[in-house]
């Protein structure tokens, strides 16, 4: 044991130094910290500083935004690879219910993915997503915790109107589902195009109590949050 | 590994923890604290009832993300009473020393309490408090670590809602059991899901809910309050 210790001491020491590619397992545990929005498949990708899923006050890639209007991660995931990025895609192997939580764990040995970053998007929303922006991950062994905000990709109109299927596709409006159930129909049209159609911080839902009319087809008393919406637990062990 | 080796033996320590306060409640601890306590409420027009809080090692948590709340945290966060949650801590083996305040922090206000106790380490600091406008919001500040706070030293924590999950957010004036609503405040009853979330905010009738007894003033957005820990 005591050998051991003294190992992983040095490891973490020479971690520390510039030059040298580190060699870390990560443990990424991911939760919907809120009470009636679900979360489409989670992307957890460890990356090169600079890389970048997102970045507030930048407009979405095409990637992002066929994510966080439909959840697809097919993009971002050609993005993290052709980034020589480590990364784990959908650890939940679906949808993570709200208060629901998922680990995985990424081996960046022999790769400079010092970096992390993780995004899925929020339904039933028309681009919200929930996003941490490449944090430097540490280099000493430990357990971190980070709170996530809800950002709108400022892609799609938030006219909160359920579009079942049809809305996920890049650029056509609509919610492309609510796996709560629990929407309603009729609505006129919350929001038309975004103010800001950079990415920014979500304003939020707005909702209504008419399930058959009214301006929304969400529900103000289930579909609206604060933040944050969701909690990343890092763990890095230096092997 | 070495997370492992930390784990095994931090349990190691807790677990002599556990036998040394068991076995012992004269004043052979090796440990004695003087802690100030300051609870800002931020929100708008929340009162918040009387803070309950814990000092207490890893082992206690007062709730937990997608777990059910306890039946005390249940009736604190439906009606603003501490002393169930508080006697849960009581009970609990790795916490050190327990209380509430006996008056609510009304919005604006900072309220001040000073507390004194004997600790074995590890220590820990939870508080909790409903919005009593609502009806099962808390704020709360749960597990943070605070023995590497130097006596003089202070520490702030902007603390967040919580959703109890244990009554459906109604805003009816029978189940606002604070000013505005003066309706009922614990029930037993629990909604479908159970499990403690943050909080969504509340919707209130200036913003279409009709049946709300709460309005604008009602709404908060996180922080909801400010904690400030003092080493003494």
């Amino acid at each position: 044991m005591k050998t051991s210790r003294i190992a992983a001491s040095a490891l973490a020491m020479s971690a520390l130094l510039p030059l040298t590619a580190s060699a870390q397992d990560l443990s990424v545990t991911v939760t919907n910290l809120t009470h009636g929005i679900y979360f489409t498949p989670v992307l957890v990708a460890a990356h090169e500083d600079g890389t970048h899923l997102f970045q507030q006050g930048q407009a979405a890639s095409a990637s992002l935004q066929a994510m966080a209007e439909g959840g697809s991660l097919a993009g971002l995931v050609t993005d993290v690879i052709n980034a020589n990025g480590t990364y784990s895609e959908n650890p939940a192997m679906g949808m993570l219910a709200p208060t629901a939580s998922t680990t995985t764990t990424l081996n960046t040995d022999g790769t400079s993915n010092t970096y992390l970053s993780v995004v899925a998007m929020m339904l039933p929303t028309n681009d919200g997503f929930i996003g941490l922006d490449s944090i430097a991950i540490p280099t000493e062994a430990g357990t971190y915790t980070f709170l996530l905000n809800a950002y709108d990709a400022g892609t799609e109109a938030n006219d909160e109107l359920l579009n079942p299927g049809a809305g996920g596709a890049p650029g056509v409006a609509g919610i492309p589902g609510a796996p709560g159930g629990d929407t309603g129909t009729g609505g006129t049209g919350a929001a038309g195009a975004d103010s800001n159609t950079m990415v920014h911080i979500h304003r939020g839902a707005l909702g209504d109590t008419n399930a058959t009319g009214g301006t929304s087809d969400l529900d103000s008393r289930i579909h609206r949050w604060l933040n944050p919406v969701a909690k990343v637990v890092l763990t890095v062990s230096n092997p | 590994m070495k997370p492992m080796i930390k784990k095994s033996l931090v349990s190691v320590l807790a677990l002599g923890l556990l036998v040394l306060v068991s076995g012992c409640d004269n004043d052979n601890d090796n440990g004695a604290g003087r802690y100030e306590i300051s609870v800002t409420n931020l929100s708008n027009n929340q009162p918040m009832s009387p803070p309950a809080w814990a000092f207490h090692d890893e082992d206690y948590m007062g709730w937990e993300i997608g777990s059910a709340a306890t039946a005390g945290l249940e009736i604190l966060a439906e009606s603003g009473d501490a002393s169930s949650f508080v006697s849960e801590a009581r009970n609990h083996a790795a916490v050190y020393t327990q209380r509430a305040a006996d008056e609510m922090v009304l919005p604006g206000q900072t309220q001040t309490y000073t507390v004194a106790f004997r600790h074995d380490g590890g220590l820990q600091f939870t508080l909790a408090t409903m919005l009593v406008n609502t009806n099962d919001a808390f704020v709360g500040v749960s597990g943070v670590k605070i023995s590497d706070l130097a006596t003089g030293e202070e520490r702030t924590y902007m603390a967040r809602a919580y959703d109890a999950g244990t009554e459906e957010n109604l805003e009816t004036a029978a189940t606002i059991p604070g000013p505005a609503g003066g309706g009922e405040g614990f029930n037993a009853a629990r909604e479908a899901s159970d499990k403690v979330s943050m909080h969504s905010g509340v919707v209130t009738n200036s913003d279409g809910l009709s049946s709300s007894a709460l309005d604008q003033s009602h709404r908060f957005d996180n922080p909801v309050a400010r904690v400030v820990i003092r080493h003494l």
